[in-house]
């Protein structure tokens, strides 16, 4: 499997805050990664990093031995490095066909795209494949300010896969969800991530989540990478147990009882 | 409104309303011209407003297309109209160009004072140019329509008028084919949230370049066509209450169609020449009275009534 995102003595810092400190990290073609963690522990910093949100403090970015740097949005985009969000970015007044249709548009771009019209016939088609693929299809002319969150959850992650994304980073792509959705949300997700191929890293805070899904494991702790492990070895690592998991505390605690 | 009423509107009943203005009398074909002419501005900040940016400095382009027709054949052989229209359009489209490399940059407020600014200055450098007669500005030559130069006046201004109707027209085809495009619908998209448009890969401020350009060139024309029409220019065109005019008719139009501008502007230039007719010392308020209705009961603009008529209760959704 073939490096195609390579993280080199990475740091952010805001004022004395230390959210990502000395992130070395080697991410392959292929893996399915899930990315656990406390809140603050620097998960969603890293992703910010890689996608051009924010720039790093210190240290190189590469995507296939190209620097990217401090790259913005657009460029990391550009280069097949797509994402989703904690809080699924939607166009609130369009209705979920509208919003894909937006996503699929611009993605395929074309000469002249301030003449060349959005809603060909060829595309709608493709867009509610797409819909359907992620089983949305039934919300399809509904606005996204009125969708359900795992449908809106669902759409956000579709709207980022319609770019052919080489890496796709998805921010707890389960979190405001209800416990039984969550299966459901990810087994649409990998199923069509799978599709096209895609290297994807997810955030997560389930570990059932991450053991059933991931092919490897990053946890972070206090902005640097504590475990970089298969899920089953990962998830029973003492400093992920103890920092992330919150296992150990636990036992400490009852034991202490 | 489903599409083919809205094609019926655009490519029918459109330009059949305004061929019929030919017949108008003589005071309202003038005040066609002029109606069309700012409706033009007007069509170029409904796009902006759609995308949620406000300019209160529209007045700088134009001002910019009027002033390029009155300076232009000072120095340059041209008199013909079409061309004076088309120099114009595109000097603001370029002003515009170097202008918006700076306010797409910004947005809401800032967006709006900043353009203000801009107009301010204009207005500032226009006033003190006594070559260009200051605060009185000047007299713009006569103008030919492709080679002829009509002696009477009344055919004079029905030949403008058919002129600006035409540009109006194209103008609206040509904004609402981009509205349609994957760049125009971006419109909407940068408003309801501009982080997504650029993890699509877009530049949200490339976008707003664009409109901004857009609207320029369309305001130049516009004012191109009225420095014509009204064969006077002067600095007051440029200044901020001109712009606020501006950004008065378009909350009055509504933005749900590109004709909304047009009917609006027409409303407008109606209702302020009636109402300084039957009310000299009063006008402001009436106008006033108007918009205030319009925001309390018509949150869609004018528009909205036409769509209510075509979709019910629902009516026209005035977040667009």
């Amino acid at each position: 499997m073939a490096p195609i995102l390579r993280a080199e003595k990475l740091n952010k810092t805001f004022g004395a805050v230390v959210a990502a400190d000395d992130i070395n990290v080697i991410i392959n073609e292929g893996e399915v990664i899930g990315v656990i963690g406390a809140n603050g522990a620097g998960k969603t910093t890293f992703v910010n990093m890689v996608t051009g949100y924010l720039t790093p403090t210190s240290g190189r970015l590469f995507f296939y031995d190209r620097d990217i740097t401090g790259f913005d949005p657009k460029h990391a985009t550009d280069l097949g490095i797509c994402r989703s969000f904690q809080i699924p970015q939607l166009f609130a007044t369009a209705t979920t066909f509208e919003n894909l249709m937006i996503a699929m548009g611009v993605a395929e771009g074309g000469a002249m795209p301030f003449w060349r019209p959005l809603a060909t016939a060829d595309r709608m088609g493709r867009c509610e494949d797409v819909l359907r693929r992620y089983q949305i299809l039934e919300y399809r002319d509904q606005y996204a300010q009125t969708l359900p969150q795992g449908v809106r959850k669902l759409l956000d992650i579709a709207m980022a896969s319609v770019h052919a994304p080489k890496l796709l980073m998805l921010d707890e792509p389960t979190s405001g969800v209800t416990a039984a959705e969550k299966f459901a949300i990810m087994d649409i997700v990998i199923a069509a991530l799978k599709e096209q191929n895609v290297t994807t890293l997810f955030v997560e805070h389930d570990m059932e989540i991450v053991s059933r899904y991931a092919t490897r494991v990053l946890a972070f702790y206090d902005g640097r990478i504590i475990t970089d492990a298969p899920p089953e070895e990962a998830l029973r690592d003492e400093h992920v147990r103890q920092y992330v998991i919150g296992d150990v505390l636990h036992t400490a605690a009852a034991a202490g009882e | 409104m489903s599409p083919t009423v809205q094609t019926v509107l655009l490519y029918v009943i459109a330009p059949l309303a305004l061929v019929a203005g030919v017949f108008l009398p003589d005071w309202a074909v003038f005040l066609g011209i002029v109606s069309l002419a700012k409706g033009l501005v007007v069509l170029g900040l409904m796009l902006l407003w759609r995308t949620g940016l406000v300019s209160f400095g529209q007045g700088l382009f134009y001002g910019a297309g009027a002033y390029t027709v009155g300076i232009l054949p000072l120095y340059v052989p041209i008199s013909d109209a079409l061309l004076l229209v088309l120099v114009s359009a595109i000097g603001a489209g370029i002003l515009a160009f170097f202008l918006g490399f700076l306010l797409r940059r910004y947005r809401e407020i800032f967006f709006a004072m900043l353009c203000m600014a801009f107009s301010m200055i204009f207005y500032g450098v226009l006033v003190k140019s006594e070559s260009l007669g200051s605060t009185d500005g000047f007299n713009v030559v006569q103008t030919s329509y492709l080679g002829y130069v009509p002696a009477d006046p009344q055919e004079l201004q029905r030949i403008l008028y058919v002129m600006t109707a035409l540009i109006a027209w194209l103008s609206c085809l040509f904004v609402d084919r981009y509205l349609t495009s994957t760049m125009g619908s971006l419109t909407r998209a940068i408003r309801d949230n501009e982080l997504r448009v650029e993890y699509l890969g877009f530049s949200a401020r490339v976008a707003v370049h664009f409109k901004f350009v857009v609207a320029a060139v369309l305001a130049g024309a516009g004012g191109a066509l009225a420095a014509i029409a009204i064969g006077h220019v002067d600095p007051e065109m440029v200044w901020w209450i001109q712009s606020g005019e501006f950004v008065f008719v378009t909350v009055l139009s509504g933005v749900g169609n590109v004709l909304a501008p047009l009917i609006g502007s027409i409303v407008f230039e109606i209702l302020r020449t009636f109402a300084v007719e039957y009310a000299p010392q009063a006008w402001q308020f009436v106008v006033g009275g108007c918009l205030l209705a319009v925001i309390m009961f018509l949150p869609g603009g004018l528009w909205s009534l036409i769509e209510r008529s075509r979709e019910g209760e629902h009516g026209a959704d005035p977040t667009r």
